[in-house]
């Protein structure tokens, strides 16, 4: 049976997918190029009928800025990694590789964006000014998160995969319905001259091998349904542990968005320019309510998927030289040196803010303290709870009869006894 | 005072947080212009209009998914599931997100969220349509879970999870959707706090502790049973999480007997949970050990032996039998 032969009630007289191919290419203004670079990896700049224009509105600091935060974050990577080494963190999930498709895209978003990370971005964690040592805390096992996700809008990390995609879509919709009242109470008189809050968007990221989650799947739907502003950014840094991502995908995976019928970008992920273009352009349709907006950033994980893991079972080290050779820190420097924007002296000055960036969170990570397990009671619940209280309760009268003994307590009745018995505690206050 | 149902007291809840509450919302599957499956969300899409009664995409992990993402951004969602056993696909967000996302933003974010879920046999459907699962989410810490048994409590119990700052799962008796009841709109009177278990009847031989769809059931078996001379006290539990272990306390050392009946199976139960609670607390008291009535250890029948499988009066009274035998 040919397609002419089924009924169709809600495409009558469209050919959907014509139609959104026209849609996209009125947004993209042309038809969106198999991937989009500008900044080739020998390090010269091309050009794109689209994103071009982004491109050329970044001025010679912002071009050394992003080359300091990529060369900032990858001494950090090392630096973390060393830290596990020496068994200061339980476990590090290094970045090495991905620097480009974070700092672009993080540089691109704006304070009033919301960002959902997985549990990589620590990239992006930096052009949203975490403070680096905070985002140790959870993989030194003294907290699940670590950091006040109001304070930057950069969420916590997850390890659920996919798990946070409706979460950020969710939140898109809320933006999208605050928009709206706000935009009533305007209509309604409001309160004169309140300055007009800016535009919000939120930007969630996940992994090649994430997106076969159903999460992802249902985020989608949803963003497309409702229209929500949100830019989905992968990063398909082509292995899900020791999985090829030709194991979770048989087609580019921005290819996909148009079965969700909103516009998906394959961007170079090892090119900041285009990633920090490709992501401008996004948020931009985000924010100004044309809906949702998947960047699939084509980039390589070049050292281990974590530092449990061994890439010397699955994968060959000639993959990993092709990709180093595509490098997203060395093709910037050649272009900055090439055109007269950085010398020995900034590149000098780089490696030394790396090094005291490294320092300052070696010194942290073994400050970091210890949380009092009274504060997992105080916060498994909001409201009071009778089971919560019934057991911190128990909890206190054990530690409390280790008090008289000369033997010392065990270890996690020691640190409470120790610490103030102030039940409301949070780590926030610390 | 008025008269209504359940699902209509449900219904004038939702109606009234959603006029009170600028920031709840209602999302879930056929919600809108069918009002639901079981109607509870009847009208509410002509007076709020679709951005506050949302028609989902069918995912519940979606629903439950962006309910999250919305109350990070300040708004208070109420999810419908449509069916006790749809909610698995999202319980994965309910359990590993929902729960924990205070907890491990260390105080940080909060997540209302709501979600609603019309539970338990008795209505003669087909697979998934009947099943009891409350055991499986009050075992993770950070939900709180509460089931109404009539209409007063049904009305208020549903604004005062919206109101709660923690999520809340309400677990809805969908074979009690019809009962009617007198509800008074103005004050929720002792139904002011959720969490706490209500003494429906009181005795001084045994008690029972039911909630949701078993309440009546309980009540005509203790009815029955006072027939026989036996005085029985019936207890509405009314919260699964948390329980309110100081009532059922209580009446444990006044009656020295306990017997707790639910449908879901009686093994890895809330039953099991409150005879080893009531026996490190009420040891003493006990006459007899806790008897738990409750599902057998399968999947929900099929409807045509959902009889045999519910526990019903005659069930009750022989577990009340027994524990008198001691
Ligand atoms: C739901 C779920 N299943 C399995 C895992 C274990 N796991 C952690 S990372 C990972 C691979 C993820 O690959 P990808 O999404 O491509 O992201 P990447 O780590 O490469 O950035 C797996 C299987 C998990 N964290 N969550």
């Amino acid at each position: 049976m040919g397609a002419t032969h089924l009924p169709s009630t809600e495409f009558d007289g469209t050919d959907m997918d014509d139609q959104l191919e026209a849609e996209a290419e009125a947004q993209l203004g042309a038809p969106p190029e198999p991937m989009v670079q500008l900044l080739g990896p020998d390090g010269s700049l091309g050009s794109d009928p689209v994103f071009s224009k982004y491109a050329e509105k970044l001025d010679p600091d912002a071009l050394r800025g992003f080359y300091a935060d990529m060369a900032k974050i990858r001494r950090f990577d090392v630096e973390a990694t060393a830290l596990q080494r020496q068994g200061q963190l339980a476990l590090w999930v290094p970045l090495t590789g991905q620097e480009a498709a974070q700092i672009g895209s993080g540089r691109a978003s704006q304070p009033q964006d919301y960002i959902f990370p997985t549990y990589r971005e620590h990239g992006v964690a930096l052009t949203r000014n975490v403070d680096l040592a905070e985002l140790l805390r959870q993989f030194r096992g003294v907290s699940n998160g670590g950091w006040n996700p109001k304070d930057t809008n950069f969420h916590l990390y997850t390890l659920v995969l996919a798990a946070q995609t409706p979460h950020a879509v969710g939140y898109a919709m809320g933006i999208q319905r605050d928009q709206k009242l706000a935009a009533a109470n305007a209509v309604d008189g409001g309160e004169p001259g309140q300055p007009e809050e800016p535009k919000a968007a939120v930007m969630v990221y996940f992994g090649d091998g994430a997106s076969s989650e159903g999460d992802v799947h249902e985020s989608m739907v949803f963003a497309s349904s409702y229209q929500a502003p949100v830019v989905f950014f992968c990063q398909n840094n082509h292995w899900a542990i020791s999985v090829p991502s030709s194991v979770q995908t048989r087609i580019p995976l921005a290819n996909r968005a148009k079965g969700y019928g909103f516009p998906g970008i394959r961007v170079d992920g090892n090119d900041v320019i285009a990633v920090h273009a490709v992501t401008e352009w996004a948020l931009e349709q985000a924010r100004e309510g044309n809906g949702p907006v998947l960047i699939e950033a084509f980039t390589y994980r070049v050292g281990a998927h974590t530092t449990a893991d061994d890439p010397t079972k699955y994968r060959g080290s000639d993959e990993e030289s092709l990709w180093r050779a595509k490098d997203p820190l060395d093709r910037l420097e050649k272009y900055l040196r090439a055109e007269g924007l950085a010398d020995d002296a900034f590149f000098e000055q780089v490696r030394a803010d790396g090094d005291e960036l490294a320092a300052y969170v070696r010194k942290t990570t073994h400050d970091l303290e210890t949380p009092d397990i009274r504060t997992a009671f105080a916060n498994t619940y909001v409201e009071a709870h009778p089971l919560v209280a019934e057991e911190l309760a128990w909890f206190e009268e054990y530690s409390a009869g280790f008090a008289d003994e000369e033997t010392p307590a065990p270890a996690p009745a020691t640190e409470a006894r120790s610490a103030a018995a102030e039940p409301e505690i949070t780590e926030a206050a610390n | 005072m008025t008269t209504m149902t359940i699902a209509k007291a449900i219904n004038e809840g939702l109606r009234a947080t959603l006029t009170n509450n600028p920031r709840a919302l209602l999302m879930g599957e056929d919600i809108g212009a069918l009002g639901g499956v079981y109607r509870v969300t009847d009208g509410l899409i002509a007076d709020f209009g679709a951005d506050r009664v949302v028609d989902t995409p069918l995912a519940e992990s979606g629903i439950i998914g962006t309910a999250i993402g919305l109350s990070l951004r300040g708004y208070q969602p109420v999810c419908e599931i449509q069916f006790d056993g749809f909610v698995f696909p999202g319980f994965n967000q309910i359990t590993t997100q929902l729960a924990k996302m205070h907890s491990r933003s260390n105080g940080n974010l909060t997540v209302p969220v709501v979600i609603r879920i019309p539970y338990g046999g008795g209505i003669g459907s087909i697979e998934h349509h009947s099943e009891s699962p409350e055991a499986l989410f009050a075992h993770t810490a950070g939900l709180r879970i509460i089931t109404p048994s009539n209409p007063h409590d049904a009305y208020w119990m549903i604004q005062q999870a919206v109101d709660c700052q923690d999520p809340v799962i309400v677990f809805e008796p969908k074979r009690r959707y019809w009962l009617k009841g007198e509800v008074d709109t103005q004050t929720p009177g002792a139904s002011a706090d959720p969490f706490k278990a209500h003494v429906l009847r009181e005795g001084t031989d045994a008690t029972v502790v039911v909630y949701g769809p078993l309440v009546p059931v309980a009540l005509a078996a203790a009815e029955a049973a006072a027939e026989d001379g036996h005085s029985v006290e019936v207890i509405d539990l009314r919260s699964i999480s948390p329980i309110d272990f100081d009532t059922v306390t209580a009446s444990v050392q006044k009656t020295g007997r306990l017997i707790v009946a639910h449908e879901a199976p009686t093994f890895g139960g809330i039953g099991g949970e409150i005879a080893a609670r009531i026996s490190e607390r009420a040891f003493h008291s006990l006459e007899a050990p806790v008897i738990r009535v409750g599902g057998f250890h399968m999947p929900y029948p099929v409807a045509k032996v959902e009889e045999d499988y519910l526990p019903d009066i005659d069930r009750i009274l022989e577990a009340l039998d027994r524990a008198l035998a001691y």
